[in-house]
């Protein structure tokens, strides 16, 4: 009973969307209208499941002094900061249980929350996503290498789109008269991108359909149980 | 002996200091390399341009501040274009650091439109969870979804959500987007399902994968693919702002990059010849 009953809800459920699909009628447009909602309220209760996780995790993880044990210290400072200032003086448009926190924005031009947020957080972000471009630039270097036949259409292909990508390409062969402007390079990485890429793009996203279909009518079926856990 | 020796890898810190200068400098001494305008981006500006004034339409700012570098320069293009077209604006965000990404581009265009007005040009509805079927359930019940703004002011109290229910009453969807939920999810669900017509900017390693949706089916109406594409719009709204200043540092970290890919082959083959030559 205890499979059972999942198992059957998932089938009705699963055919009850579908259905609504092709019949966008009552009753099936108003059940999977109730069944959005459902999954928006089960959605946000996921983030509130995903900061208990969180917590829990890293007070075992400091309570058992686990390898880098002291970093996770830093991660729950960090977030009961950010969560009691939001909580306290709210944020740009909100208030928070003391108000708005205007003696406080007075000093240093902003809430709390805010002056958090944009001085460390977008920071700390951007420095982590900006890292790539050094990381990208070795690993280049070191991997870009034309060993085979494959891998130096790689190389030729990415070359050409790095450089019809940056005002560099277009200045290199801006200067080339009209009739041999399809050899100009950002020309040559457009017709790259919207013809091999996109074929190739295509290609991966219908496989990727089809095994969404696949896997979505196991599911449905209950030939597939995983999600149920256990064995 | 020394003809036996390997060639040497360059050190990586020489790599990483190279790129430094390389980015750094561009952005302090402007070179003003050209910037040419490529079809999807005139696509998405036509398709902006098209409408009459006070058409509603929906931004949706689907990113993080990871990627603001480089979605927030054509963010603020775009809604930028929006403004100077007075269309009426409204926000929401897939993804919860959207919100700020929001509110942030209409504070720095504050002062090109003072007489702009929050609630009546533009709103910001805030961050629901959920991607594409928040999306579904907007199609359906625009409403239900968004009943206030992020400030908790009833949406039925600002004149710039009078009469809008779905879908049907948007002149169109953009989406800046940096993965999922994002661009995808509008094309399947408010293009493909209510058939509004949708473009959207993506970070330079997405955009490959969204340019199957730039078709003839107009599933994209053009695309924004990486900081170019900002440059471009910029140019096309005759604004340059930070992605025009950011090519020049793109294209001189590109240069290097390329060099150092050159550099690393030729060593390659260097070696693979001593190796021969020793049998």
């Amino acid at each position: 009973m205890k499979r059972k009953i999942p198992l059957i809800i998932t089938f009705v459920v699963g055919l009850l969307v579908i259905t609504s699909d092709f019949i966008p009628h009552k009753p099936f447009g108003t059940l999977v209208s109730g069944l959005e909602n459902w999954f928006m309220i089960i959605s946000a209760f996921a983030i509130l499941l995903g900061t208990l996780s969180l917590i829990k995790v890293s007070v075992l993880k400091i309570k058992f002094k686990n390898e880098n044990w002291k970093y996770y210290i830093l991660t729950l400072v960090s977030f009961f900061v950010m969560l009691l200032f939001g909580l306290f003086w709210g944020t740009k448009t909100q208030s928070g249980l003391f108000g708005h926190g205007e003696a406080i924005s007075s000093i240093i031009g902003l809430k709390p929350f805010d002056y958090l947020f944009e001085n460390i957080y977008e920071h700390l972000q951007a420095t982590m996503f900006s890292l790539l471009a050094f990381f990208i630039a070795s690993a280049a270097y070191r991997a870009f290498i034309a060993k085979s036949f494959e891998s130096n259409l790689l190389l030729g292909a990415a070359i050409l789109v790095m450089l019809g990508g940056t005002s560099i390409g277009s200045y290199l062969t801006g200067w080339l008269p009209e009739s041999l402007k399809f050899l100009h390079l950002p020309n040559i990485a457009a017709f790259i991108m919207k013809y091999p890429n996109t074929a190739g793009q295509r290609a991966i996203i219908v496989g990727a359909g089809l095994g969404i279909i696949g896997s979505s009518l196991r599911i449905i079926l209950g030939i597939e149980r995983s999600y149920l856990g256990g064995s | 002996m020394t003809n036996n020796k390997k060639v040497k890898q360059i050190d990586r810190r020489i790599i990483f200091l190279l790129i430094f200068i390389g980015v750094a400098l561009p952005l302090l001494i402007t070179i003003g390399f050209k910037i040419e305008v490529t079809e999807n981006v005139q696509k998405a500006y036509d398709l902006v341009n098209s409408l009459p004034p006070n058409t509603k339409v929906l931004i949706s700012f689907d990113y993080d501040p990871a990627s603001k570098p480089e979605l927030h320069p054509m963010a603020k293009a775009v809604v930028k274009h929006c403004l100077e077209r007075d269309y009426q604006i409204i926000c929401t965000a897939l993804w919860p650091m959207g919100v700020r990404m929001c509110s942030d581009t209409f504070e720095s265009l504050e002062k090109d439109f003072p007489n702009k007005k929050y609630g009546i040009d533009f709103v910001n509805l805030g961050y629901k969870v959920g991607g594409k079927i928040t999306i579904q359930k907007m199609g359906r019940d625009f409403r239900s979804v968004f009943p206030t703004d992020t400030g908790g002011i009833n949406i039925d109290e600002m004149p710039i959500m009078d009469g809008v229910t779905d879908f049907s009453d948007l002149g169109f969807v953009f989406s800046f987007s940096a993965g999922d939920p994002g661009i995808k999810d509008w094309v399947m669900i408010a293009h493909d399902t209510y058939s509004v017509l949708t473009s959207g900017g993506t970070t330079g390693v997405s955009a490959p994968a969204m340019l199957p949706y730039v078709n003839e089916q107009g599933q994209l109406t053009g695309l924004l693919g990486a900081l170019k594409a900002a440059a471009e719009y910029e140019l096309l709204i005759d604004s340059p702002g930070s992605a025009t200043n950011g090519m020049d540092a793109q294209s001189i970290a590109h240069l290097i990059i390329i060099i150092f890919i050159v550099i690393g082959n030729v060593n390659f083959y260097k070696n693979r010849k001593k190796n021969r030559e020793r049998g």
